[in-house]
């Protein structure tokens, strides 16, 4: 110490320290923009787990995605899209896809989970990309609803509904349903942006806020709906057909008795 | 009038004659003959008519005691599940007490009151007598008010009749005033930062990734003073695409940044909120009459009801690294109105 405040006014003292506020700024705003991209690689995979998925990969996706998922006419490049778009995308069953179409659909997950776990770490390997969220951070009883409400509405309803029913989008594409869809998947779709859902990164949506989304989706799917039968949540369309064809089938059930003979 | 309820078909009262001469006349079958319903032969039927008006009359009861029962006896906790049961027993109360007593009411009438059937004929459309006697009042009237020989009244009337719908306008003009050119600005200005829906925190370009949305409302309109009319158009959907699919035309190379566009979320079609964006097609769609507005031609429409593309706000980043937009929108955003030319 003693040996550092004698050089203080050496010469270069000015130029080292200014060096030294120079790197500190810097390690400061890299460890900063780096906390958006990938909120590094939680999870935790041996190299054993990758070999794992990247024959499977070379056996299953490679002949959509090219081999090293580098992609092809087929199917998009998977560098960089890290762990948690592989465990969306294989552990809800889109992946691999049955059919080309609009958009990848929902079918029997085709994958065991040791295996979605040997493929999203191969695909870790390839890039950095959102990891696969931790359990705390899925926690819906920790969140606020209330705030993962407005944030819903705000963020999600315009496509997915403001009760979370889904919706159409153009030419055959559509916002699934959030029911029933587990709490890892919902924070991956957010963080990855499946097909073409945009993505609402940790800058955006801060994985707290995106709990409180998670803890909004279960409380609505627990509560039910307090008007009754909810006829699917999907507004004037099924509500306005019950009404014509219930409602007005009643109105003229009574006319028919109101203006009937008595026997 | 003819009274029609004593077995027979009454032909001396039925309404078509048949023609004169005509070779294709047809006679009038008159009326059905009057059928006695089984509550007036049978006195068992009868019986059975009187005890299912009652019965529908006791639900009528039980419907509003259902109704009591459920405003008073379940208390509402916390639970949406509860609150659901009330409403529920809440209605069904009130309905099966309103239909109760009006089924009952038309049953009795159907089936124990008496159910004569009765013609009664139609008069002749004018009647001279009637239309002279008509003339003959209105200049009693005339006459009688005096309002020929009293000038003085009549003209007061006049002006009185005159002024009394002035208080319409008054009330008409509290409508106003007229929007003057607020329809053409917004909240936005020149260096107002870009903040997120709804918490009003400033987005560095760095945050907004490619294939990322933001819902963005302009810095400082959570304290604004008319907080939901200024959101209601200065609403930006703030996008990061790949620069190289989007398509600036001529003067609008510079409104973006480094692939990042804000457009308004204003349909101009009808003004609803065009929020669904689809990141690989780089469409947005509006969800009322699906209007499709394409990112790589300056959210020019490609399908639906709307007229005109969406404004985009020309944005920047300011020295911090926050976005900032540089003008407001430079048309009016939302859907046409008279005066927009």
């Amino acid at each position: 110490m003693k040996a550092l405040s004698q050089r203080r006014r050496h010469p270069l003292a000015a130029i080292a320290l200014l060096l030294m506020a120079l790197l500190m700024v810097g390690a400061i705003y890299s460890a900063a923009s780096s906390a958006n991209q990938a909120q590094a690689q939680t999870e935790s995979f041996s190299a054993n787990d990758a070999e794992e998925g990247e024959k499977l990969f070379a056996a299953n996706c490679a002949s959509c995605h090219g081999l090293g998922a580098s992609g092809s006419s087929a199917g998009p490049s998977l560098v960089g899209v890290g762990a948690a778009s592989v465990d969306f995308q294989v552990g809800s069953g889109r992946m691999p896809l049955q059919m080309d179409g609009p958009q990848a659909q929902v079918k029997p997950v085709q994958f065991t989970e040791e295996q979605t776990r040997q493929l999203a770490a191969y695909v870790a390997t390839l890039g950095a990309g959102p990891a696969i969220p931790d359990e705390e951070i899925l926690d819906a009883s920790e969140g606020d609803p209330a705030n993962g409400g407005e944030l819903f509405r705000v963020n999600c309803a315009m496509c997915h509904n403001a009760a979370a029913a889904g919706g159409a989008l153009t030419r055959g594409k559509f916002a699934p349903s959030l029911e029933g869809s587990s709490e890892k998947h919902i924070y991956e779709a957010m963080v990855t942006g499946p097909q073409n859902m945009p993505v609402f990164n940790d800058a955006n949506i801060s994985p707290e806020d995106k709990r409180d989304v998670i803890a909004f989706l279960k409380t609505i799917e627990e509560q039910g709906s307090p008007g009754g039968a909810d006829l699917g949540s999907l507004g004037p369309v099924s509500e306005g057909l019950f009404i014509w064809v219930a409602g007005l089938g009643v109105v003229i059930a009574f006319t028919v008795w109101l203006t009937s003979r008595s026997s | 009038m003819a009274d029609n309820s004593h077995g027979s078909p009454d032909t001396s009262v039925t309404v078509a004659t048949p023609g004169q001469g005509g070779v294709d006349t047809f006679t009038n079958p008159g009326l059905p003959p009057h059928r006695p319903r089984l509550a007036d032969t049978d006195p068992r039927a009868e019986k059975r008519a009187e005890r299912q008006v009652a019965l529908l009359f006791f639900i009528s009861v039980l419907g509003t005691l259902l109704f009591f029962f459920a405003y008073f006896f379940i208390p509402l906790n916390d639970t949406i599940e509860r609150l659901r049961m009330q409403n529920l027993a809440l209605g069904l109360g009130t309905a099966f007490a309103m239909l109760g007593i009006g089924v009952g009411i038309v049953h009795w009438a159907k089936t124990l009151m008496p159910d004569h059937e009765l013609t009664e004929e139609r008069h002749a459309v004018t009647d001279e007598k009637d239309r002279a006697e008509a003339e003959q009042i209105v200049g009693t009237i005339l006459d009688e008010s005096g309002i020929k020989r009293r000038p003085l009244i009549r003209n007061t009337l006049i002006g009185a009749a005159l002024l009394a719908p002035l208080p319409a306008i008054a009330i008409f003009r509290d409508l106003g005033p007229l929007p003057g050119n607020s329809l053409k600005h917004t909240f936005w200005d020149a260096g107002m930062r870009l903040t997120r829906d709804p918490s009003g925190t400033p987005i560095k370009a760095s945050d907004v990734t490619v294939g990322s949305a933001f819902h963005v409302i302009p810095e400082g309109l959570n304290e604004a003073e008319n907080k939901l009319e200024e959101k209601a158009k200065a609403v930006v959907l703030l996008m990061r695409l790949d620069p190289e699919s989007l398509n600036p035309s001529e003067g609008r190379e510079d409104w973006g940044y480094d692939g990042i566009v804000a457009y308004s979320k204003i349909c101009t079609h009808v003004g609803c909120p065009v929020a669904l964006y689809e990141q690989q097609t780089h469409h947005l769609l509006c969800p009322c009459h699906q209007s499709t507005f394409d990112l790589e031609q300056e959210c020019k429409v490609i399908f639906g009801p709307a007229a005109r593309p969406l404004p985009q706000l020309p944005i920047d980043v300011d020295d911090e690294g926050y976005l900032i937009a540089t003008s407001d929108f430079q048309e009016p955003v939302g859907p046409s109105f008279w005066e927009r030319g």
